[in-house]
């Protein structure tokens, strides 16, 4: 999954602007109060370029809360908002894996 | 051990009173994440997948009982009680908050432990053999020309802003474990036709999206000279690099573009101008240093203690001893390398319990003394052959005795998609898997040494290429699929892997791994061949044939 940062904004789909916290690097969502968020069911969600543009606009403007803004992909369901891929369901659920359990 | 002085002390302090202000001057907004991204670089900070990132030196591999304790005090203060061991004799912590890092640097500081030059364009950590001055018939102990390199080129202002970053390595032992020829300069000492002892001087190695082996540019160098030879090379790199594309900037590109003979001439040139200047190292300065290297007060003891030939008859200790410890320099003594490659486990993490038992081990059997090797296991190197019965069985304890040094299962592996940001495929769980498949060790052993090595992009933090079987991750439509690479190894014959075929997806990497051992066990001529000597024998094509028969 080739960095969102390196991908030109073409969006076909449900996608939503997501970013790290600037403390503590912590995945955050914006939401559409202009606020992050980490409940992805929380995050403002838009289909369309332009729209998804004026999103990560703002979102970057906030120089101080998030760092690295971006969009990523998401799946609509019925009541909820999944994660869009691999990477973003990694970022979302956390390693695929278990850490490592002290003995 | 190196005894640090108060430079180094003063040095590490500063560091820390400086990135402390600086992660406030952020956190306020006094700084831009444009302006304060290059400094955190700088201490090793990334912002990775869920949370910052600390690298932190290991020089030369070697830790202290102490500075292990600290590792494990910040895995459990900032961190999630555990640390991920890298294939640069660096240590990570994956989940510290920037909030925290300051006073996180601090406790590492008071034990001489930081992350200056783990990242950025500079020079990075000076790696070497983690048996380094005590592998018997080493030339003499490399840890010493390494802690010059590290003195002068640590905050070194001519290297600071480099094309891209720089890796040097350097071995003293006929057998390379420090995978020399992979690196922008790689060193290995040796002596000339008239006994004296020099280095072999290798450039422009590296892996990445462009891999190439490290070409020899000087046979032998003399000691004196060292410090300012390198300073040549770098110099050369520092002027002639690319810095218009990240992608042709390491000095192997330069190298391969010029050609390694006119690099040579070029590094001859500039060294020619300074090689009997400041930079000549005078025998008293190396004399110096080497006297700040503390060897154990070793007893006079012989091989084969009674305790030793005793604990023999247990079958699982007779296995751990006959693939985890090796002959140490001196009689009665071996070094033991702890597996971080338990069946299940990502390969290199350690618990902080575990540091801190490995820390008291160390501290009762070893001196005090533990070392890193890339190969992401550690090593006590001064063990008593008397000891190894009581230290196998704490550290069968807690979980550093799996007997799979340099097996299939021994797998090294990047962080892979589960933290990093760079990431295309998850490398962690295709190691686990491999592990498990191969986790009879009597398959294993009967497969004998076999390197995997795993990268999750084509950065190669994993070493792909040079694994016996490299596999990459790379993405297809959204999804994990992974090359694999056969051939490769990081020794002093080092080569480069060669492509078996196409990339197959995540449900069938472990498969192909199975096919790829069940075919060298039908291919090889005996039992004592080994899967590398096999591949270099027989070719690719056997194997490609039986892994792409079905698929």
């Amino acid at each position: 999954m080739t960095s969102p940062l390196q991908q030109k904004l073409k969006v076909t789909g449900p996608v939503v602007v997501t970013a790290n916290r600037l403390g503590d690097g912590a995945v955050v969502y914006r939401s559409a109060d202009g606020s992050w968020t980490k409940d992805l069911a929380a995050a403002a969600v838009v289909t369309t370029t332009p729209a998804a543009i004026e999103l990560l606009t703002a979102a970057l403007d906030d120089k101080l809360k998030a760092v690295d803004a971006y969009v990523a992909p998401v799946e609509l369901m019925p009541q909820r908002v999944l994660p869009g891929n691999l990477r973003e369901r990694i970022r979302f659920n956390g390693p695929t894996i278990a850490w490592p359990g002290d003995h | 051990m190196y005894i640090y002085d108060d430079f180094d002390r003063t040095l590490v302090d500063e560091r820390v009173r400086e990135f402390r202000d600086q992660v406030n001057r952020r956190l306020s907004g006094e700084l831009t994440e444009e302006e304060f991204k290059p400094l955190r670089l700088m201490n090793g900070v990334y912002l990775q997948l869920h949370a910052y990132m600390l690298r932190i030196a290991i020089p030369y591999g070697t830790l202290s009982s102490d500075q292990m304790r600290t590792l494990a005090h910040v895995a459990r203060r900032y961190d999630r009680n555990y640390g991920h061991f890298t294939t640069r004799q660096n240590i990570q912590f994956n989940w510290i908050k920037l909030e925290e890092l300051p006073d996180a640097m601090a406790d590492l500081a008071q034990a001489g432990l930081h992350g200056m030059q783990t990242s950025g364009n500079c020079v990075r950590n000076v790696t070497t053999d983690q048996w380094a001055g005590v592998a018997p018939g080493e030339i003499e102990d490399p840890r010493i020309w390494a802690e010059l390199l590290r003195q002068h080129l640590t905050l070194h202002p001519e290297f600071s802003f480099l094309p891209r970053k720089f890796k040097i390595a350097l071995t003293a032992s006929a057998h390379d474990r420090a995978a020399v020829k992979i690196h922008d300069i790689g060193l290995h000492m040796h002596r000339n036709g008239a006994g004296e002892t020099g280095f072999e001087v290798m450039v422009g190695g590296g892996l990445g999206r462009t891999p190439f082996l490290g070409k020899t540019i000087k046979p032998f160098l003399p000691k004196r000279d060292l410090l300012s030879y390198v300073e040549a090379i770098i110099r050369t790199y520092n002027q002639y690099g690319r810095r218009d594309n990240i992608y042709k900037a390491r000095i192997k590109i330069l190298v391969h573009e010029l050609g390694a003979e006119k690099f040579a001439r070029e590094v001859e040139e500039e060294w020619q101008s300074i090689k009997d200047g400041a930079l000549a190292l005078d025998p008293a300065v190396v004399a110096d240093i080497a006297a700040r290297f503390r060897y154990p007060d070793y007893e006079a003891l012989k091989d084969d203690p009674p305790e030793l030939a005793k604990a023999r008859a247990d079958n699982r200790f007779r296995v751990w001893l006959d693939n985890s410890v090796a002959n140490h320099k001196l009689p009665g003594y071996a070094i033991v390398t702890l597996s971080l490659k338990p069946e299940g486990g990502p390969p290199g993490d350690a618990t902080a319990r575990q540091m801190d038992s490995i820390a008291d081990l160390a501290e009762r059997y070893s001196f005090g003394e533990i070392r890193v090797g890339h190969e992401q296991n550690l090593a006590l190197p001064h063990v008593a052959q008397r000891d190894l019965p009581a230290l196998w069985r704490a550290l069968d304890e807690i979980g550093v005795a799996t007997p799979n040094v340099n097996l299939i299962s021994d797998i090294i592996a990047c962080p892979g998609l589960d933290y990093c940001s760079l990431a295309n495929a998850r490398s962690i769980p295709v190691a686990q898997e491999i592990a498990r498949r191969f986790k009879d060790l009597d398959l294993a052993r009967n497969l004998g040494r076999l390197h995997i090595n795993i990268s999750g992009c084509i950065n190669a933090c994993g070493h792909h290429h040079i694994g016996h079987i490299g596999i990459l991750g790379i993405e297809k439509n959204g999804e994990e699929y992974y090359q694999v690479t056969i051939g490769g190894r990081a020794d002093e014959n080092a080569e480069l892997g060669k492509i078996l075929g196409p990339a197959v997806p995540y449900g069938e990497i472990a498969d192909v791994v199975e096919d790829i051992a069940a075919a060298y066990l039908e291919l090889r001529e005996r039992p004592g061949e080994l899967f590398i000597d096999t591949v270099a024998r027989v070719g690719v094509d056997p194997f490609k044939e039986r892994v792409y028969a079905t698929r």
